[in-house]
């Protein structure tokens, strides 16, 4: 029963690990680009809302209401003045200013809320639960993976149906040509980050309902991320899904046969994917 | 007629490597103008500058009386100009109308709509929901003409639009440029098939590498003109 | 041999650098020491990253893996093998070189960007692991038994100098082996990948075993660099071993901020990293923000760094690599 339990908990928690890994695939897909301050930009979303609760008497998930505007239009502003500089044939430049921006992240945080760890109380959410025979799954687990299907649904409806999803696909695929089609791609980059950062803050919230979080918790989320999204498949959203929660169900054995394999197992489940299917298990299928 | 395009003394260099060397060309509203060449004569090269996909600030591209070097791909397509490019480019995670659409916009306003490019090519309603690049070579150029059309440009580029395709096939697609040039729609088209660019072009130039070798009325000109133009036979001679 | 002015102005300051840095023991005292060895370690390492991601387009955050394996190996090697320590200390490297071998395998799955973060989780799997190792101290680490420590040398200060030679040692074979390297059929094969790899690939340059190659050697050097320093330390903990901060955060900034893709550059940023370290190590995580908008504002404005920013035209150079046909250079210098 243990067992089964780890293995529920598993999946939710892979709810939130796609939400980690969405921002990070989609930027990749638009512009072949890696931003390795993705997991302090979560943390910093988290500490968003931990200053809004904190001033303003929030609920932890109505912050959501300022985070996510907020972080938004950071992202876009961001890649319009500094990260369009960087995009390009040669990866180098936007890894190191990425990596740079990551270091003065974790020691902004740092000097700003010291190296505590936080946690945000959602109130009777907390330790609300739901009992399934013996299982009993928590309100805010299954919140998180409820968003996270919501918010893959609605950029995988945003990508299909709208002219700019159009724009973004087509970018994804030859965006040396978008020009042709009358659309600035500096402006469809900028888009795309836009939208990473807002998930960005949608993770960042419900991380810092979840679990502790500090000004170094950044690192460890990106590399969450990154296996999500290898392990999912390159560009395939619901991919993404089912690599966060295999990666969470890795995690949840491992942490199940001792506690200090929680991270472990899962960098090797990962390390294992890689090796036998380096496409990933859901690859994007190309015409 | 109106001057619709006018370049005088034209460069264009890949990093150091200099492709195109003092271009002068013209082009009247709704004519028809056809580039030929050999391969690497600088005939995609030229349509790159045209369409902004190659930097060409500092120089001389006059559209309709502005200078549109150095102005971003996506300005220029606004302003009318349109690129059917070499090897179709056609989005392969798109469906063959979400890649129409994508022409669309650019927002140009015209007789060119989704109705109207699939009454040009009916096979392209047929096969509307299938991903552009599972299309025949035949089809998938029907959609990068039909794409750039969807602009309703004022001055539509076909960057050699038979390549690859077999010549029934070909004669098809030049069947639609009647249609195309009703609307007052200048055409400038790339293409290897002398005989072809000939027929359907009112004006001609040649290119040799990077220079223009000859330039004048189609009607006027013979094959032995061009093949010299082309290859560079003088220079042979010498 | 024809040698030129410039020739004998830079093989003369050179020689005088190098005879003063080797009689360090002579004249630097105990603090300088080891602030010197330091800077040898952050140096060598700051080249080997360099040959990595500035010659071969291998950009990797995981260096630390092999900074953590080397360290760890010297300690086992020479607690429970009970090799002495001179000679666990290169062996440590090849073993690391070893180890580096299926660590390769794994990261050259993923290219680019995804090699970046790939690298990453490795040196994490690797530190996660150690933590495991309970004969290692597990979590908390272990200290190198003062027999072991006392057997390398008579007394505190001639174990210090004999770690100091070794440590210019090591930074003198780097920069000269990248050296050589860079003049080598190697270095040109590196180079064409560096400004494009299919175009490499199609003339004929191996290009996946020539990386390969650099990624394992650069691996074991790196594994030899992390037995010294482990060695100068006397304690490893996991933390401190794959510390992503200390081994590539500080690595990548001192490359980024000297100059990438020069052997110059790693010098200027080492001697500017540690002259700021020393005034500004008091202001805490401000001294890493202030490095990291350093870092960033180089990428965005003169990506050659310092080095290139003294040296637009490319005419100073230490290291000369550049190789150029005497026939071209006149030519050169007719045309105005």
């Amino acid at each position: 029963m243990e067992w089964i339990n780890a293995i529920v908990q598993g999946i939710l928690l892979g709810g939130l690990y796609a939400l980690f890994a969405a921002g990070l695939s989609l930027m990749f897909g638009v512009m072949r680009f890696v931003n390795l301050a993705h997991g302090d930009f979560i943390v910093a979303g988290a500490f968003g809302a931990l200053l809004l609760v904190e001033s303003l008497g929030l609920h932890p998930l109505l912050t959501l209401v300022i985070v996510l505007p907020v972080m938004a239009a950071f992202g876009y502003v961001g890649q319009r003045l500094v990260l369009n500089r960087v995009v390009g044939r040669d990866i180098l430049p936007s890894i190191l200013v990425t990596f740079g921006f990551s270091v003065i992240l974790q020691n902004l945080m740092l000097e700003q809320f010291s190296a505590d760890s936080q946690r945000l109380s959602a109130g009777a959410l907390d330790t609300a639960s739901f009992g399934i025979g013996s299982l009993s799954i928590g309100a805010v687990p299954l919140l998180m993976f409820g968003a996270a299907v919501a918010v893959l649904g609605g950029l995988n409806w945003f990508f299909g149906h709208t002219n700019t999803g159009r724009l973004l696909r087509a970018t994804s695929d030859d965006g040396e040509i978008i020009g042709l089609m009358g659309a600035d791609r500096r402006h469809l980059f900028a888009i795309a980050t836009a939208l990473a950062s807002a998930v960005v803050a949608i993770a960042g919230v419900l991380m810092a309902v979840k679990t502790n979080f500090d000004p170094s918790a950044g690192p460890i989320r990106l590399l969450f991320a990154f296996e999500a999204v290898i392990i999912g498949g390159l560009g395939s959203l619901w991919g993404t899904l089912a690599g966060g929660i295999i990666l969470g169900v890795a995690q949840g054995i491992g942490a199940q046969i001792d506690p200090g394999l929680q991270i472990l197992a899962g960098h090797i489940v990962f390390l294992i994917i890689l090796v036998v299917r380096p496409q990933g298990l859901f690859p994007k299928q190309k015409g | 007629m109106s001057q619709l395009l006018k370049i005088e003394d034209l460069d264009a260099f890949y990093g150091d490597f200099q492709a195109l060397f003092e271009i002068s060309f013209e082009m009247a509203e709704a004519e028809t103008v056809a580039l030929v060449g050999a391969n690497g004569a600088g005939k995609s090269t030229f349509l790159k500058c045209l369409t902004g996909l190659l930097p060409t600030r500092g120089q001389r591209i006059l559209y309709r009386g502005n200078n549109i070097a150095g102005v971003p791909a996506f300005k220029i397509a606004r302003q009318g100009i349109a690129m059917s490019p070499e090897g179709r480019r056609l989005f392969p995670s798109l469906s063959v109308k979400e890649n129409l659409m994508l022409g669309a916009n650019v927002g140009r306003k015209g007789q060119w709509d989704l109705a109207a490019v699939q009454a040009l090519f009916p096979i392209l309603e047929e096969k509307r929901d299938i991903p552009a690049t599972l299309l025949s070579g035949g089809q998938q150029q029907m959609v990068a003409i039909g794409r750039a059309l969807m602009s309703n440009p004022a001055l539509l580029l076909l960057d050699e639009v038979s390549l690859g395709l077999a010549p029934v096939i070909v004669r098809d697609i030049y069947a639609a440029l009647p249609k195309i040039r009703t609307g007052g729609t200048a055409v400038l088209l790339v293409e290897q098939d002398i005989g072809m660019a000939m027929q359907v072009s009112d004006r001609m130039y040649c290119f040799q590498e990077g220079h223009v070798s000859l330039q004048g009325v189609s009607a006027d000109m013979t094959r032995d003109m061009i093949s010299t133009a082309y290859f560079g036979r003088e220079k042979e001679v010498q | 041999m024809q040698i030129s002015r410039a020739d004998s102005v830079r093989i003369g300051l050179l020689s005088v650098v190098l005879i003063g840095l080797s009689m360090g023991p002579y004249w630097a005292d105990r603090g300088t020491m080891r602030l010197l060895i330091e800077a040898f370690y952050f140096l060598a390492l700051a080249q080997l990253w360099n040959l990595l991601a500035g010659y071969s387009g291998l950009i990797s955050v995981g260096q630390q893996a092999f900074v953590g394996l080397g360290g760890y190996l010297l300690f086992t090697l020479t607690m429970f093998a009970g090799l002495p320590v001179l000679l666990a200390l290169p062996l440590a490297g090849i073993l690391t070189g070893i180890l580096a071998w299926p660590t390769a395998l794994v990261a050259f799955r993923l290219s680019g960007p995804y090699f970046a973060i790939g690298t990453w989780v490795i040196a994490e799997v690797y530190r996660l692991s150690f933590a495991q190792i309970s004969s290692l101290g597990g979590g908390s680490g272990i200290s190198l038994p003062t027999d072991i420590v006392r057997s390398m040398a008579d007394g505190r200060s001639a174990r210090e100098s004999l770690t100091y030679w070794i440590a210019l040692a090591i930074m003198l074979a780097v920069i000269l082996g990248i050296w050589a390297l860079m003049r080598s059929r190697v270095g040109l094969g590196l180079g064409a990948i560096r400004d494009n790899e299919e175009a490499a690939t199609s003339i004929g340059v191996r290009t996946t075993r020539l990386k390969f190659s650099v990624f394992v050697g650069v691996a074991a050097m790196t594994g030899m660099i992390g037995a010294l320093i482990f060695l100068q330390k006397l304690r490893i903990t996991p933390e401190a071993a794959f510390s992503v901060n200390d081994w590539s955060v500080l690595v990548i900034f001192i490359v980024v901020i000297g100059g990438i893709g020069s052997l110059e550059g790693p010098i200027l940023g080492c001697i500017l990293f540690f002259v700021l370290r020393e005034f500004l190590a008091d202001l805490g995580s401000w001294y890493m923000i202030i490095l990291g908008v350093i870092s960033v504002g180089i990428m965005l404005l003169e990506p050659r760094g310092l080095w290139g920013m003294l040296n637009r035209k490319r005419s100073l150079t230490l290291f000369p690599i550049a190789r150029r046909s005497p026939k071209l250079k006149s030519l050169n210098q007719d045309t105005p």
